[in-house]
C-alpha cells in the first residue's frame, strides 16, 4: 500500500520517513503545518466516504452513504434516535468491528489512503483517528497525568521530557491545564465530570491524531461544563478535523461548519451548517431541524 | 396461580374481626420461623466455635501458646505442638495458588474478551463439573495416577535443573507437599476461575473502548483498561481460593504423606491442620490427644475464617463499587 | 511523531503471544475434567456389575462384594442432611427476601458465604461433640446432622437468590387481594420460584454427596447394611477413600468403580439438572 498523497496535502511532507513498513499507513511527520493556503482552492477532505454501508449481521445500519468530511473544520451529525449517526461515527475509526457480525461496504479514505484496505490494522487506524466518548471513561487506576500520556506510552515513547511537555501541550488544548497543573499526579476520577470529560479529550489528543471523532461529548454534562467544550472545539478546529455527533440542535448550529442529517441509516442532507439549518433543501430534513419530530 | 389468588374472594374478605386476627397471629408465627432460619446463620457460628473452644480446652489449658510454636507431635509422650500442620497448610496452599491463579486469571481473560461468543457458556459450564468432582475422587486419582507419574518424570527433572534450590533436594517419593500443592492447585480452579470472571465481567465496556480508541491492541486493552480496573476484585478472588485450599481435607490427606514436617524440601511428605484431624481422629486414644486434635480444628476455623471474611470482603467491595458507578 | 514499525510489530506479536497463553490456559484447566474423567471410566467401568451395587464388602483380602451399603448409606444420609439443612435454609432464605432489613440482611448474607468457606471436618467435630460423645458411638443421625450443617447456609443463599427475582408485582396483587402474608409467600411466591428452589436444593445436594472428611468420624462406615439410624452406616466417598487406601488390589479397583459411581451422582446433582433446569443460579459455591 503505496502513500497516495493528494496534491492538496497541506501536511508538511514525511522528512527522513525511510521506513515504510508493507501495508502500514505511512504516517507523515506531524509538525505544525503553515496556514493553510486555502481560501480560493478547494477545500481539502480529510475523510472521503463513498458508499459506506453497515451490517450487523442482518440488519442493515447504514445505507449507501456518502459525503466528505471537511479537513480543520467540524462536521456535525445530526439525526433522531437509531438513524446510525453513531455507527457512522464508529466506521470512521473502524470501532464498529469489536461488534461481533459486523460487516461494512464501502470505501473509507482518509486524506486519501483506503482505511479498509486490506494491509492496514485497525489500531494504526484508531491511533490516526481518535475518538471521544458519551460519557467520560479515563482509566481510574492512573493518574490525570498518566492518563493523558497512555496513548504516547503505548506507542514506546518513554522519555520523560517528551512525555511532560506533552502532557502540557495537551491538557492545554484541552482547556484543562490550569486546573490540573499542580496535581497531575491525583486520580483521575478526582475530577469533575466535566474536567473528566476534558482529560479524555486531552488524552485522545496526546497522541496527535489527525482526525477527531466525538460522540455526543456534552449530553451527559451540565450547560456550563457543556458550554466550554464547545468553546474547546472551536478551539481545536484551527489544528484539528472533527466529527461531532450531537443531539442538540442548538450546539450543531453554534459550534459546527458542515452539518449532516441521518435518518433510518440514510444520508439525507449533508452541507454548510448556515444552510442546513436555515433554508434545508429536503423537506426530512426541513421537519427534523424545525422540530417537528425528532 | 389464579386459582389460589381467589382463595380469598374480595367480596368475603373481612376489612376487621376475628378472621384477620386469626390471620395476623399466623403471619407472626410464619415470619418468626423464618426468623429463625435466618438466625440459624448466627446460630451456626456460634455453634463451631463454641463447640471447637470445648473440645480444644483440654489442650489449650496444658500447651497455651506453646502450642503453636512446638514442633513436636507426639501421642505417646502426649507432646503435642501444631507448627508442622501449620507449617504444610502454608506450603501447600502456596503452590496450589502459585499454579492456579495465573492460570486461573488466563482463562477468565478468555472467557470474557476473546473466546468466541458461542463458546462462552459451554466452556464454563465444563469448568463448573470441574467443580463437581468430590475430593476423594482427586485424592484417588492423585494416589495412583498422579504420585507415580510425577515421581517418575517431574520430579527428577525438577531435581536435575533446579536441584540447587533446597526445595528441590531430597529423596523423591511421590506424595509429599508438592504433590498436595499441585492437586489442590487442581481444586481451586473452578473457584478462582468462576470469581475472576464475574469480576473481568464487571468491567464497564467503556474502559475497554476508550483503550480501543486510543490504538491499543487487544492485549493493551486487556491489560489497561480491564486488568488494572479489576485488580482488586481479581486478589479477592484469589483470596478466596486460599481460603478453599486451606480447608480441603481428603485429596491432602491422600498424597501429602501424613508426616509431621518443616523443613525445606518440597518432595518431603508433609501435614496439614485438615490432613491430620482426618488422619488421626479415629485414632485419638487419649483425652489429651483429642483435644490437641480439635485444637488443630480451632486454629484450621480461625484461618479460614480470617481468610474469608477478607476474601468476601474485598469481592463484595469491589462488585458494589462498579454497581454503583453504573448506576 | 512517527509510528516505528519495529515497535507496532513488537506490540502485534506480544498481543498475538499473550492472548495464545491464554487460550492455552483455558486448555490447561479444563484437562483435568478429561482427565479425570477418563481415567474413572477405564479404571473402574470394568469393575461395575449386579454384584457391585448390591452387594456388601467382603472381609479384607477376599475378592468380590460390592457397595451397595454404601450407596444406599449416601442416599439416606442425603436424605437426613436435607430433612436439617432444606427447611432451615428455605425458611432462613425467605426471610431475607420476604422480611428482612437491609442492614440485618447484608449481615446474615455476609456471615452465610463465610460459613460457606468452613472446612467440612470441622462440621464433622461439631457433629461428633454433639451427638456421638453423648450417644457414645458412631450413627447415621451424627453423619446427616454434619452434612445438614453445610446444607444451611447454601440452601439459605440459593433460596434467597432465587426468591429476590419473583416479580414485586406478583406481591401485590395478592397484597391487594386481602391475602395475608403469609399465604402470599406460602402460596404464590414460593411455588413460582419453586423450580429455583429446587436447583439450589439439588446442587446442595451434590455438594454434600461427596464429602468424606465430616462422615470420618460421624457416620463412620459399616462393612454391612445400616438398620438403625443409630449405628454407624456406610458411604459412598468413605468407601472410596478406606479402599483407596488399602493394600489390597481388588480393593483398589472397587475404589475407581465406587468413585465413578459418587461422581455421577455429584454430576447428576450439581450439573445435569443445572444444565436441564437452565442455569438460572450463578453462585460459586
Amino acid at each position: 500500500m503505496n502513500s497516495t498523497m493528494t496534491p492538496e496535502e497541506i501536511k508538511s511532507a514525511p522528512a527522513g520517513n525511510a521506513e515504510k513498513p508493507p501495508g502500514a499507513i505511512p504516517k507523515p511527520d506531524h509538525k505544525p503545518a503553515p496556514a493553510p493556503a486555502v481560501s480560493a482552492a478547494r477545500p481539502v477532505a480529510a475523510l472521503t466516504v463513498k458508499n459506506l454501508s453497515v451490517f450487523f449481521g442482518k440488519h442493515q445500519v447504514l445505507k449507501s452513504v456518502s459525503l466528505d468530511v471537511q479537513a480543520r473544520a467540524v462536521t456535525a451529525i445530526i439525526g433522531p434516535s437509531g438513524c446510525g449517526k453513531s455507527t457512522f461515527l464508529r466506521s470512521l475509526n473502524r470501532m464498529h468491528e469489536l461488534v461481533p457480525e459486523a460487516r461494512m461496504e464501502g470505501d473509507i479514505r482518509l486524506f486519501g489512503q483506503d482505511i479498509y484496505s486490506k494491509d492496514v490494522e485497525p489500531v494504526i487506524v484508531r491511533r490516526r483517528v481518535g475518538m471521544v466518548f458519551q460519557k467520560s471513561n479515563p482509566f481510574p487506576t492512573m493518574s490525570i497525568g498518566d492518563n493523558v500520556t497512555v496513548g504516547l506510552r503505548l506507542n514506546g515513547i518513554s522519555n520523560r521530557a517528551t512525555l511532560a511537555e506533552r502532557t502540557e501541550k495537551s491538557l492545554r488544548m484541552a482547556a484543562l491545564w490550569d486546573e490540573v497543573k499542580d496535581r497531575l499526579n491525583a486520580p483521575a476520577v478526582s475530577l469533575s465530570g466535566g474536567q473528566q470529560q476534558r482529560l479524555c479529550i486531552a488524552r485522545a489528543l496526546a497522541v496527535q491524531p489527525e482526525v477527531l471523532l466525538m460522540d455526543e461529548p456534552a449530553s451527559a454534562l451540565d450547560p456550563l461544563a457543556t458550554s466550554k467544550i464547545e468553546e474547546l472545539i472551536l478551539d481545536l478546529k484551527k489544528e484539528y478535523t472533527i466529527v461531532i455527533v450531537t443531539h442538540n440542535m442548538q450546539q450543531a448550529a453554534r459550534a459546527s461548519d458542515q452539518t449532516a442529517f441521518f435518518y433510518l441509516g440514510e444520508l439525507v442532507e449533508f452541507g454548510p451548517t448556515a444552510q442546513i439549518f436555515t433554508s434545508p433543501r429536503q423537506k426530512r430534513t426541513e421537519d427534523y431541524v424545525t422540530g417537528r419530530f425528532g | 396461580m389464579d386459582a389460589q389468588m381467589t382463595s380469598a374472594p374480595v367480596s368475603t374478605v373481612p376489612v376487621a374481626g376475628r378472621a384477620q386476627s386469626g390471620s395476623r397471629l399466623a403471619d407472626r408465627a410464619f415470619r418468626f420461623l423464618c426468623l429463625a432460619g435466618a438466625m440459624a446463620v448466627g446460630l451456626l457460628l456460634v455453634l463451631v466455635v463454641w463447640q471447637l473452644l470445648k473440645g480444644s480446652h483440654l489442650s489449650m489449658s496444658k500447651f497455651g501458646w506453646k502450642f503453636l510454636t512446638s514442633k513436636t507431635w507426639n501421642a505417646v509422650t502426649e507432646d503435642f505442638g501444631a507448627l508442622p500442620f501449620i507449617f504444610g497448610t502454608i506450603i501447600s496452599s502456596i503452590i496450589a495458588l502459585l499454579i492456579a491463579v495465573p492460570l486461573s486469571l488466563g482463562t477468565a481473560i478468555y472467557l470474557t474478551d476473546l473466546a468466541p461468543p458461542r463458546l462462552r457458556q459451554p466452556l464454563t459450564s465444563l469448568i463448573e463439573m470441574l467443580a463437581a468432582v468430590p475430593s476423594v475422587v482427586w485424592g484417588l486419582w492423585g494416589l495412583f495416577v498422579l504420585v507415580p507419574a510425577l515421581q517418575a518424570t517431574l520430579y527428577p527433572m525438577l531435581q536435575k535443573w533446579l536441584g540447587f534450590l533446597p526445595l528441590f533436594q531430597g529423596p523423591i517419593y511421590g506424595i509429599g507437599l508438592l504433590t498436595s500443592g499441585i492437586i489442590l492447585a487442581i481444586m481451586i480452579l473452578p473457584i478462582v476461575t468462576s470469581v475472576s470472571r464475574e469480576v473481568l465481567r464487571s468491567v464497564p465496556n467503556l474502559q475497554r473502548e476508550a483503550a480501543y480508541a486510543l490504538g491499543a491492541t487487544r492485549w493493551e486493552v486487556t491489560r489497561i483498561a480491564v486488568l488494572s480496573y479489576a485488580r482488586r476484585g481479581l486478589f479477592g478472588a484469589a483470596v478466596l481460593g486460599l481460603g478453599r485450599a486451606l480447608g480441603e481435607t481428603m485429596a491432602v490427606t491422600m498424597v501429602i504423606g501424613n508426616t509431621p514436617y518443616i523443613g525445606p524440601s518440597l518432595f518431603h511428605p508433609g501435614s496439614t491442620l485438615a490432613s491430620s484431624i482426618a488422619n488421626e481422629f479415629t485414632e485419638a486414644t487419649s483425652d489429651i490427644y483429642l483435644s490437641s486434635l480439635f485444637e488443630l480444628g480451632l486454629v484450621l476455623l480461625g484461618v479460614t475464617i480470617a481468610v474469608n471474611i477478607l476474601a468476601q470482603v474485598m469481592v463484595r467491595a469491589f462488585t458494589t463499587a462498579e454497581t454503583r458507578r453504573v448506576a | 511523531m512517527t509510528v516505528s514499525s519495529t515497535n507496532h510489530t513488537f506490540r502485534k506479536f506480544k498481543s498475538l503471544a499473550l492472548n495464545a497463553l491464554c487460550i492455552a490456559c483455558a486448555v490447561l484447566v479444563i484437562l483435568p475434567l478429561a482427565v479425570i474423567l477418563f481415567y474413572l471410566v477405564q479404571k473402574g467401568a470394568s469393575s461395575l456389575n449386579w454384584a457391585f451395587f448390591t452387594g456388601v464388602p467382603k472381609p479384607a483380602g477376599a475378592p468380590g462384594g460390592g457397595m451397595g451399603n454404601a450407596i444406599v448409606g449416601t442416599l439416606e444420609l442425603l436424605l437426613l442432611a436435607s430433612i436439617i439443612g432444606v427447611p432451615i435454609g428455605v425458611l432462613g432464605g425467605i426471610y431475607l427476601s420476604e422480611y428482612g432489613g437491609e442492614r440485618l440482611n447484608t449481615w446474615i448474607r455476609f456471615w452465610a458465604d463465610v460459613l460457606n468457606g468452613v472446612p467440612s471436618i470441622v462440621w464433622g467435630m461439631v457433629a461428633y461433640a454433639l451427638v456421638v460423645l453423648p450417644m457414645k458411638g458412631f450413627s447415621a443421625w451424627a453423619g446427616g446432622l454434619a452434612l445438614g450443617f453445610i446444607m444451611i447456609p447454601l440452601v439459605l443463599r440459593t433460596t434467597e437468590e432465587v426468591l429476590v427475582l419473583v416479580p414485586r408485582s406478583y406481591r401485590e396483587a395478592a397484597l391487594a387481594l386481602g391475602l395475608p402474608q403469609w399465604k402470599t409467600i406460602a402460596r404464590i411466591v414460593l411455588p413460582t420460584a419453586m423450580r429455583g428452589i429446587v436447583t439450589g436444593v439439588l446442587l446442595a445436594m451434590g455438594r454434600v454427596a461427596g464429602e468424606t472428611a465430616p462422615l470420618l468420624f460421624t457416620a463412620f462406615g459399616n462393612s454391612n447394611w445400616n438398620h438403625h439410624l443409630a449405628q454407624p452406616i456406610a458411604a459412598l466417598p468413605l468407601q472410596v477413600f478406606s479402599y483407596a487406601i488399602a493394600p489390597y488390589d481388588d480393593w483398589n479397583r472397587q475404589a475407581w468403580a465406587g468413585a465413578l459411581v459418587l461422581v455421577s451422582l455429584t454430576f447428576l446433582l450439581s450439573s445435569g439438572v443445572r444444565l436441564f433446569l437452565g442455569n438460572r443460579l450463578q453462585k460459586n459455591t
